[in-house]
């Protein structure tokens, strides 16, 4: 098997308010041996937002981030689970609707791209799960993590719908009984926290508009792992983090009792375990300290 | 004839159970059966019922998929149990299955809720077609296939209340109409018939109750066992809500609308940017986050922020395919 290489859609996020994820990918990405190039032509997916606005205008600005991943001829891999699903909403109306495709192809003839179908999209996550594997990742740690309880947070957008995100995925993720983070956790030597939020919703996509529903959402999602013995929670999803780890006082408020726990992205917990140095995880960019190391 | 054999297995069940007349608080009941691979869930239900435990209660009747009386959950998923294969739900969950109704703050007897607040918000949203009938009409009132697939399946919905219950947002917000109620109103709102209109989407552009404090979990599309999709019917009235200008500028369209600014002019996302053009004054509520964060490295200010490559071509794009005005 020759090196692995992705082509890497960093979405908004790590370039912005979770330097770390960014940092934390690229340390991950040298310790396991995936090149990633960078599409740093893509523009932002519209986060879910964009499309309620002018779907069709999502439409092709996605299809032209994805027409970028094919002029290399690679996977495009994202590191947010908003980016993912819109992403792949976007290939697979695309893929499935001759005119739409049509339509969209001629708006980016006008910037000379096309959109083919011929490059996947998948998240970071479930690229290493499939590509690399989990026997081979667990062979790779030098400091298992067995001395934490750690707590899978799956976010919506990587799961739901499961038809559509199963699609690309090797080994089909149950929404309901969702494997691949908890999986990971594992194969990092931790020991993982079952909960009833790890694949619920954190609120964040109505924070502005309706801040009491997500506050409560995401305050349930800290005191869930908290009750269940967590000492951080992991995800795969930097928007998540941004609910989870950085305005605890307001999901305290919310729901009426004391919540706080390091949330720690995906790479982040796996950097650790493969061995990166603390410097190069960005752990210092967290607003709830990571004290634990 | 081709033939498969039908299997057996042994699944435990945990089976919710309570009686709001006499119960302090719900218990689980076990039951360990042999389950058949020709079996649904609500084949379960029934020999629960009928082999254990006369008293056990639960909701059914036409067991064809299309009374909507049967929904529960297995597993924390909500589910129809007449159409939902046994052999699926032990592939899915494994041999040892929770059986709870669709909600359990309303559970009145076992799996039997009380869906007041479902019919409450169906009626509210006014699901039926609003529409001046002559009534001595010269001609048939004629709708094209075209003008019927704009429906896009929403009137498939059997009003099982499976994605109702799924929803986070109806679990904390008990104003807001959830996702049945909204596939319901574009069932509507998509009919070439209905002069409700523009009257309908502004009570859906409501703060609090309409659609913009969904959540985009997608648990609606994941549970609908008709595939109606809602949370595509809701995308679809946020669209409306402009195209029809029944939108107003507040906190919840310009961060959709923002989105396209930011765009344009980064090709990435502004995020400090976006906060402030659709909190307007209300961004300094926002400010001791915004400080707690700057701390930690984790706001770029708008001079700093790396650009798109290529941004010319996104600027293109944004202006030609633009197709909504706001």
């Amino acid at each position: 098997m020759g090196k692995l290489k992705y082509a890497l859609f960093t979405g908004c996020t790590a370039k912005q308010s979770t330097p770390e994820q960014m940092i934390s990918t690229m340390a991950v990405a040298d310790k396991l041996g995936i090149e990633l190039v960078e599409l740093t032509e893509a523009s932002c997916c519209g986060a879910s937002h964009l499309q309620d606005y002018d779907d069709f205008l999502s439409l092709v600005l996605n299809a032209r981030n994805i027409a970028y991943a094919e002029k290399h001829d690679l996977t495009m891999v994202t590191i947010c689970n908003t980016c993912q699903l819109n992403t792949a909403m976007t290939k697979h109306r695309l893929d499935n609707n001759a005119d739409l495709k049509t339509r969209v192809n001629e708006k980016l003839l006008e910037v000379g791209l096309e959109y083919k179908g011929t490059s996947l999209v998948t998240h970071f996550l479930y690229a290493i799960i499939d590509d690399i594997g989990l026997d081979k990742i667990a062979e790779m740690v030098v400091t298992p993590l067995s001395q934490f309880n750690i707590a899978p947070f799956y976010g919506c957008h990587n799961i739901r719908p499961s038809e559509l995100q199963n699609e690309t995925h090797k080994t089909p993720e149950n929404p309901y009984n969702p494997r691949s983070l908890d999986d990971l956790i594992i194969a990092c030597g931790g020991q993982t926290v079952d909960y009833e939020e790890k694949n619920k919703c954190c609120g964040f996509h109505v924070e502005l508009q309706a801040p009491k529903t997500s506050a409560i959402l995401a305050g349930k999602a800290v005191a869930g792992a908290m009750d269940n013995n967590a000492d951080f929670i992991v995800t795969p999803c930097p928007l998540c983090h941004l609910k989870l780890d950085t305005q605890t006082d307001h999901l305290s408020t919310a729901i009426g009792r004391e919540v706080a726990l390091p949330v720690l992205h995906m790479q982040q917990m796996l950097g650790l375990a493969l061995g990166c140095d603390s410097d190069k995880l960005g752990l210092q960019h967290h607003v709830e300290k990571v004290d634990f190391i | 004839m081709s033939t498969h054999a039908i299997t057996s297995q042994k699944v435990n069940f945990k089976v919710f159970r309570f009686n709001a007349d006499e119960d302090y608080l719900p218990y689980y009941e076990n039951y360990e059966m042999d389950v058949t691979s020709e079996e649904v869930v609500l084949d379960i239900l029934n020999r629960i019922k009928w082999d254990n435990d006369g008293s056990f209660s639960y909701r059914r009747s036409c067991r064809h998929g299309i009374c909507g009386t049967c929904a529960i959950k297995v597993n924390g998923r909500s589910t129809l149990a007449c159409k939902e294969s046994m052999t699926n739900m032990i592939e899915y969950f494994g041999n040892e299955l929770t059986l709870e109704p669709l909600s359990k703050s309303r559970a009145v007897k076992d799996l039997i809720i009380d869906k007041g607040d479902f019919w409450a918000k169906n009626d509210a949203i006014h699901p039926y077609l609003v529409s001046h009938i002559d009534e001595h009409p010269e001609m048939e009132c004629a709708v094209t296939p075209e003008q019927a697939n704009a429906l896009n399946d929403a009137d498939l919905c059997i009003q099982c209340g499976a994605c109702h219950y799924a929803c986070p947002v109806v679990e904390v917000n008990e104003e807001f109409f959830g996702p049945a109620a909204f596939a319901k109103a574009y069932r509507f709102e998509a009919d070439v018939r209905d002069d409700a209109h523009t009257t309908r989407l502004i009570e859906l552009n409501a703060e609090n109750q309409g659609v913009w404090d969904c959540v985009k979990c997608m648990e609606c599309a994941e549970v609908c066992p008709k595939d109606v999709d809602p949370i595509a019917k809701i995308t679809s009235l946020h669209n409306m809500l402009f195209s029809e200008g029944v939108a107003k500028s507040n906190v919840a369209t310009r961060h959709a609308v923002g989105f396209k600014h930011s765009i344009a002019r980064n090709g990435v996302l502004d995020e400090g940017g976006m906060v402030l053009y659709s909190e307007g004054l209300g961004v300094v509520k926002h400010l001791p986050l915004a400080l707690k964060m700057f701390r930690k490295g984790k706001i770029v200010p708008p001079w700093a922020i790396t650009k798109s490559d290529n941004l010319d071509e996104i600027q293109k794009l944004v202006k030609s395919s633009s197709t909504v005005k706001f």
